[in-house]
Formats: structure tokens, C-alpha cells, sequence
């Protein structure tokens, strides 16, 4: 069956626990996506208490202010993913799309502000190989950014059916799967940006 | 919510189109039916199973014979010894036991045993498949780059698998860490799918206690595997940034810590073996109710047992370690949990004897398989619990009872539990019957000298011998006097075992074309999957069923069949 055709089975509009299928399935890749960064971190953290004396010298290199700007951009664009998500449950499309597009812009700047940031730490030498913690650095955040750009990616398909009125139970999805890759950034911020004491 | 989706109001079928004629690419290769996936895995698997198999053939050999040429292939050196035992374990755990036991029965049975006509999303399931493919395209080209395959031991473990200049495949051991990733992200993809399809669209009326056992152990496998595979997938990509660009994640030289990985490698690795373990168990659990025609043994018992040793697999995976140098304060804690882990596994396998009892047994092929199942599960169980003590594991731990107990686990598993699916739902898939009198030689010339393999390699072990060498001839001092034959008798049962999977397979081929044609139901059995059209056709039902009762009422005084579909509505 070729995609123009495709027809979705009867089993994707079932629901018997009351949940809708898409949205049960968000959650359940949400919970996948909480061990690979919980792996992560729980790495990170190792290191950090194995190699205190490293970490204090190297994260007073990382930017606040970069990571506090960024920081506010996040959050900013999730509550517009709220916005979205309420115009999409009272079934105006055209609004939800362009809150989603609002969205879309604050992930642009918040990858224009990480690419500011890490090209200036890597002009001074602050580059993946050098030591663990900038390898856990580039590692950890560069996976959220990865994140950031599937998430916006999707959000532009989402977006593109919301404005046609089509789908509109993804706007919800979508939003349940950015305040996660927000969540997780309120994880990184204060682990490389501003606790840096041994 | 709901109303937004373009859902067809009744739930018919007339609306799908599948009547149309399709062409081969895109009835068999583009399919998302849920039933072609399972099949793309299921041949995909079994051509894995054969390479895997030729694999061990020529390290076996090397054992048997050293230095001496292998017919078929000839001269193994110790690179490539290295290479071939790597991509045996590889290749029979993540591409043989993985997609045959949970994408393909899974995606075969979910629907069709909780009475849905497809997966929740079919075009995830399809890129499931095709990224799985990908997976295995980039793990068969590994044996041909200069070097080799991947020569660093299926676990992988760093400095060996960081380092080129230590595993001397500098191009075979990144292309490892990619496949492997690969294959995760496409399970991942299909579990997620098996999960949403089990929660949310089984038919009305079945309860959470009238799901076949097989489908909720295939559930809770994904459930464990979706939980610990990820940081085991972000750990991997430390490791190619390792082997490739020169980080320091795991060198110990460089302030890494190469122990990271074996607690990243087995918290995937242990509770992955119950993600392999659990679906041949419920293909077990399903299989012997049917040929004892009697009611399964404490349904909810073993549900809530299998919830248990979910819990538990996730606290045993330093076992693993006793030797790798970790606290031995927390080799207790795991040792404690290892043996507490067997006892859920245990209950299990007294619930499959306590149905048997008074059951009127058929000895079927299916049949034969499962009760086989049991009895060599048990083997590579009780001696696991030998492992599992930090002590005793000390002085096991690198001879050739590991690699016994290992395989006397996995062949029930991959092996077996595979053969006893196939058997019993081949009229199913191919609508078709296997040739019964070749099924049961394939079988007993294949589980007396699966048996002759490995109890040797006990045997070997007992006496220290000694697992990751390549030429015992080069170490006179750790080769124990009179032992070679064990290793002659391992690799001709080997041999036999080998030859012995042909006729299965010509079998299994030809009755696609020629085999008796089969009923709806041949085995008279009570799951919702007996009662659509063999092989199914697209969309499986042209009225979704409803059910009424659990999947294993056999033999229910005062009826007059000794059976009772779940879908027959009560008078």
C-alpha cells in the first residue's frame, strides 16, 4: 500500500484504556528516552564525584549566560506549545499552527545560541577529545540538541496538517514530547552551567 | 479527540481496498500488514541463524582440529577466530533470537490473538523492519572491510573494543557499535508498537486477564527492553566516539573508566536475556495447555511471577562482573539477587509440569519442542544458580561452563522455542501442514546432538578449562591431559546438528507449496488467532471478534468439545 493511500486500521482508533494511541505511544518513547539520558547522566555524575578537582577547573569555562538565555528561550517556547495545544482542544487549527510555529522559532534560537556558544568554546581549545568533561559536555548537550532539531522538525509536519484542520490530536503529542526535551535541559543547565564548585 | 482522526465509523472493512492487486515489491517488501513484517523478520532471522550457524562451524573446527585447514573455508587464524566468535554471539542474540522471538511472532501474533486487524502504527512497524535491515546490511559488509569483522567479543568490552592496535579490526568494530545501534533503535520502534497495540485496541470484552500468555510475555519483554536498552544505546555512542574521534570515555589512561561500559553493556545485557527468555516461554505456555488439552496451570500466578522477574532483572546485572574487578561488597547484593531471580523462573517452569499433570499429552512436533524446552531450560537454569554465586563463579567464570550454562539458556531459547512457534503456527502462516514425519526427525537429530555439544563443554569446564583460547596447542600448560576428545565430541555433534537443519529447511519451503492444506483451526485450539482464514488475509477478520472468556478453557466438564474459542459467545 503506498502512502498516498494509506489508511490507518481500525486497531489505531481503539482505545481501550481511555488514552488515545498516539498519546500513549509518546509516553511510552518518553520513558525510553528517561533511561538514555538517565544513563547518561548517572555517567556524568560518576565522573564528576571520580574527578572533582577536572571538573571544578574545567566548567568555569561553559557560558552562563548563554545556558540562562537559553535557559528562558526553552521555556518560552513550551508555554507556547500550551498555547497550541489549548487552540488545537477548542478546534482552531490555524491558531494552533501558529503557536507550533512560534514554538519552531524559539528552538531556532535556542540552536543559533548553542552554536554562538560552542563555537567560541571551541576556538578556544575547549574541544570534545580534550578531557571527560568536555567530552560529557558536548556529548550530553549535543544529544539534546539532536532532540531539539527532531522535535522541531516534527513540529513543522505537525503544524503544516494543524493549519489544514487535520490530526489535531497531534498538536497535544507533540507538546507532551517538547516539555520533555525541556524538562531535560532543566536537568543539563545547573549540572554544566552553574554548579561549577568542585 | 478522537473524532478528529479519520477513524471509519463501523469497524468494517470495506474501506481498505485490499482486494486490489499489488505488486510483488509492494505486497511483500513495502507491506505495513502486520503479518508480512513478521515474516520479513522471521526469514531475515532464520538466514541469520544460518550464518550464525556456519560461523561456529569453522571456530568449532579450529578447536576440534587446530592449525589445521577447515573444509569449506580453511586456515582460521587468530584474528579471525577472534572475528568469528564475536559475530557468532552477535549475530545469534541481536539478529536470530531478537527478530525471530519478538518482532516476528510478535508481530504475527499481537493482532491476531487480541482480535485487531493491524499494529496501532503500521508505517512505524515497517520502519522498524527497513531500519532493521539497514542494521543487518551494515553488519554482514563488516566481514568483508580490510580487517575483518569486529574481533573484540560480542560484550564489547573497552580498552579491547576502543583500541584498534588491541582488537585489529579498526574498521570491523565501529561498523559493530553502529549495527548494534541500529538494531535497538528498530526494536525500540517495534516495541513501542506492541505495547500501544496490547493496551489500547484489544477486542472488547478481553479483559487484562484474557490475553494469551504469549502476548503479555512479548509485551513485558519490549517493557524491559525499552527500559534498559537505552543507556546501553547512548553508552555505544561514547564508544564509536572512542574507537573514531579520540575521546577518553572509557580509557583509563585518560581519566575514563572502561568498567563504565560493562555496567552500561550488562544493565541492557541481563535484562535482555529475559527479553529473549519470556516470548519463548509464552510460545511455550501457549503450545503445551493446547497438546495436554487442559487448562494452563495458574494463569495469573504466572503473570504476576513474569511481572516479578521483570522487576528483578534489572538488580542482577553485576553478576556479570564478579571477576572484572567491582566491590566485593556489592558481589554479595548481586549474588543474593541472582539466586533470588531464579525462583520466579523456577515457579514458571513447575506451572508448565503442574499443566501437564492429567493432561491427555499429545506428542506432536509443537509439543515436542516445548517439553524440550522445559527440560534443557532447566539445565542451563540450575546451573546458572552454580554462576550466580560470586564465589563458585570465581573459579568459573573463564572456562568453558559458562559458555555450557550460556547455551544450555540461549538454545532453549533462540533454537527451540523457535521451532516449537514455527511448528506449531506454520498452518497458520502458510495456511498450509509441515510434513510431520521429517519434523519429528529434524527433531530428535536435533536435540540429541545439541546435548552432545554442550555437556562435553561442561565437562571441559569442570576441569578449568580455560574459554577464550584459540589453539590449546600453544598453551600446553593450561590444557588439561585427555580432554581433546571432549572437544571432538562437541564439534561432530556439532557437525550433525548442522546437517541436520536441512531437511527442516526443504521442508519448511516445500509445504509453503505443497503441503496439506490447512483448516482454520488444526490443533483445536482456543486463542482468537484459530479462528480467521489460514494464512490470514489483509485485514485478518472480516468482523472483528469479541471475547468472552480466558484463552485456555480445554476440556470444561459438560461440553461436548474438549475446547472453547474465546470469541464462542456463552448460551
Amino acid at each position: 500500500m503506498s502512502a498516498t493511500t494509506f489508511q490507518r486500521p481500525i486497531a489505531t482508533t481503539r482505545s481501550v484504556t481511555g488514552i488515545s494511541t498516539g498519546k500513549l505511544a509518546v509516553w511510552w518513547i518518553l520513558a525510553s528516552e528517561v533511561v538514555i539520558f538517565g544513563g547518561l547522566l548517572v555517567y556524568f555524575m560518576l565522573m564528576r564525584l571520580h574527578h572533582g578537582a577536572i571538573w571544578m577547573a574545567e566548567s568555569q569555562h561553559t557560558r552562563m549566560e548563554a545556558g540562562a538565555i537559553n535557559t528562558f528561550v526553552l521555556l518560552t517556547s513550551s508555554l507556547f506549545a500550551v498555547l497550541a495545544h489549548q487552540a488545537a482542544e477548542s478546534g482552531d487549527g490555524k491558531k494552533a499552527a501558529k503557536f507550533l510555529w512560534y514554538t519552531i522559532g524559539g528552538a531556532i534560537m535556542f540552536l543559533c545560541v548553542k552554536a554562538w556558544e560552542w563555537t567560541g568554546e571551541i576556538s578556544h581549545g575547549y574541544v570534545l577529545t580534550k578531557n571527560i568533561f568536555w567530552g560529557c559536555y558536548y556529548c550530553i548537550t549535543g544529544l539534546h540538541g539532536v532532540h531539539v532539531v527532531a522535535g522541531a522538525i516534527i513540529m513543522g509536519f505537525v503544524a503544516k496538517d494543524a493549519a489544514r484542520g487535520k490530526d489535531l490530536q497531534r498538536v497535544e503529542c507533540i507538546g507532551i514530547y517538547w516539555h520533555f526535551v525541556d524538562i531535560i535541559w532543566l536537568f543539563l543547565f545547573p549540572l554544566f552551567y552553574t554548579s561549577t564548585a568542585g | 479527540m478522537e473524532a478528529t482522526t479519520s477513524a471509519p465509523s463501523a469497524e468494517s472493512h470495506d474501506s481498505h481496498g485490499h482486494h486490489q492487486e499489488q505488486s510483488f515489491v509492494s505486497k511483500y517488501l513495502l507491506s505495513t500488514d502486520h503479518k508480512v513484517i513478521g515474516m520479513q523478520y522471521m526469514f531475515t532471522g532464520l538466514a541469520m541463524a544460518i550464518i550464525g550457524g556456519l560461523l561456529a562451524y569453522v571456530f568449532r573446527m579450529q578447536l576440534a582440529y587446530p592449525g589445521e585447514p577447515v573444509p569449506g573455508y580453511g586456515v582460521v587464524t587468530p584474528n579471525v577466530y577472534n572475528s568469528l566468535v564475536t559475530m557468532h554471539g552477535t549475530i545469534m542474540i541481536f539478529w536470530v533470537a531478537m527478530p525471530v522471538l519478538i518482532a516476528a511472532f510478535g508481530n504475527f501474533l499481537i493482532p491476531l490473538m487480541i482480535g485487531c486487524d493491524d499494529m496501532v502504527f503500521p508505517r512505524i512497524n515497517r520502519l522498524s523492519y527497513q531500519v532493521f535491515l539497514l542494521s543487518t546490511i551494515i553488519l554482514l559488509a563488516s566481514f568483508f572491510v580490510p580487517g575483518g569483522a569486529f574481533g573484540g567479543a560480542w560484550t564489547s568490552y573497552p580498552p579491547l573494543s576502543a583500541f584498534p592496535e588491541y582488537n585489529l579490526t579498526p574498521l570491523g568494530a565501529p561498523l559493530w557499535v553502529v549495527a548494534v545501534s541500529l538494531e535497538f533503535i528498530a526494536f525500540l520502534l517495534g516495541g513501542i508498537n506492541f505495547i500501544t497495540t496490547l493496551m489500547n485496541s484489544r477486542a472488547k470484552g478481553m479483559g487484562m486477564f484474557d490475553i494469551p500468555l504469549v502476548c503479555w510475555m512479548i509485551i513485558i519483554a519490549s517493557i524491559l527492553f525499552m527500559l534498559s536498552v537505552g543507556p546501553l544505546i547512548a553508552g555505544a555512542v561514547l564508544l564509536l566516539f572512542d574507537q573514531t574521534i579520540g575521546t577518553h570515555f572509557y580509557d583509563a589512561n585518560a581519566g575514563g573508566d572502561p568498567l563504565v561500559w560493562q555496567h552500561l553493556f550488562w544493565f541492557f545485557g541481563h535484562p535482555e536475556v529475559y527479553v529473549v527468555l519470556l516470548p519463548a516461554m509464552g510460545i511455550v505456555a501457549d503450545i503445551i495447555p493446547v497438546f495436554a488439552r487442559k487448562k494452563f496451570f495458574g494463569y495469573k500466578l504466572a503473570l504476576f511471577t513474569v511481572f516479578g522477574t521483570g522487576i528483578l532483572s534489572f538488580v542482577v546485572w553485576a553478576h556479570h562482573q564478579f571477576v572484572s574487578g567491582i566491590d566485593p561488597r556489592m558481589s554479595n547484593l548481586f549474588t543474593v539477587t541472582t539466586l533470588l531471580i531464579s525462583i520466579p523462573i523456577a515457579e514458571l517452569c513447575f506451572l508448565y509440569i503442574a499443566t501437564l499433570y492429567r493432561g491427555s499429552i499429545e506428542f506432536s512436533v509443537p509439543m515436542l519442542w516445548a517439553l524440550s524446552f522445559v527440560a534443557s531450560f532447566l539445565m542451563g537454569g540450575v546451573t546458572g544458580i552454580h554462576l550466580g554465586a560470586s564465589g563458585a563463579d570465581i573459579f568459573f567464570h573463564d572456562t568453558y561452563f559458562v559458555v555450557a550454562h550460556f547455551h544450555y539458556t540461549f538454545f532453549p531459547i533462540a533454537i527451540i522455542g523457535v521451532y516449537a512457534g514455527i511448528t506449531y503456527w506454520y498452518p497458520k502462516i502458510f495456511g498450509r501442514h509441515m510434513n510431520e514425519t521429517v519434523n519429528k526427525i529434524h527433531f530428535w537429530t536435533t536435540f540429541i546432538p545439541f546435548n552432545l555439544i554442550f555437556l562435553p563443554l561442561f565437562l571441559l569446564g569442570l576441569a578449568g578449562q580455560h574459554r577464550r583460547i584459540y589453539d590449546f596447542t600453544n598453551f600446553p600448560q593450561l590444557s588439561g591431559e585427555n580432554l581433546q576428545h571432549l572437544r571432538i565430541v562437541a564439534t561432530t555433534s556439532l557437525i550433525i546438528m548442522l546437517i541436520a537443519q536441512i531437511p527442516f529447511i526443504i521442508n519448511f519451503f516445500w509445504s509453503m507449496f505443497n503441503g496439506k492444506k490447512a483448516e482454520k483451526n488444526p490443533w483445536k485450539a482456543n486463542t482468537l488467532e484459530w479462528t480467521v482464514d489460514s494464512p490470514p488475509p489483509h485485514g485478518n477478520w472480516p468482523e472483528l471478534p469479541a471475547v468472552y472468556r480466558g484463552p485456555y478453557e480445554y476440556s470444561v466438564p459438560g461440553r461436548k468439545d474438549d475446547y472453547w474459542p474465546q470469541n464462542e459467545p456463552a448460551k
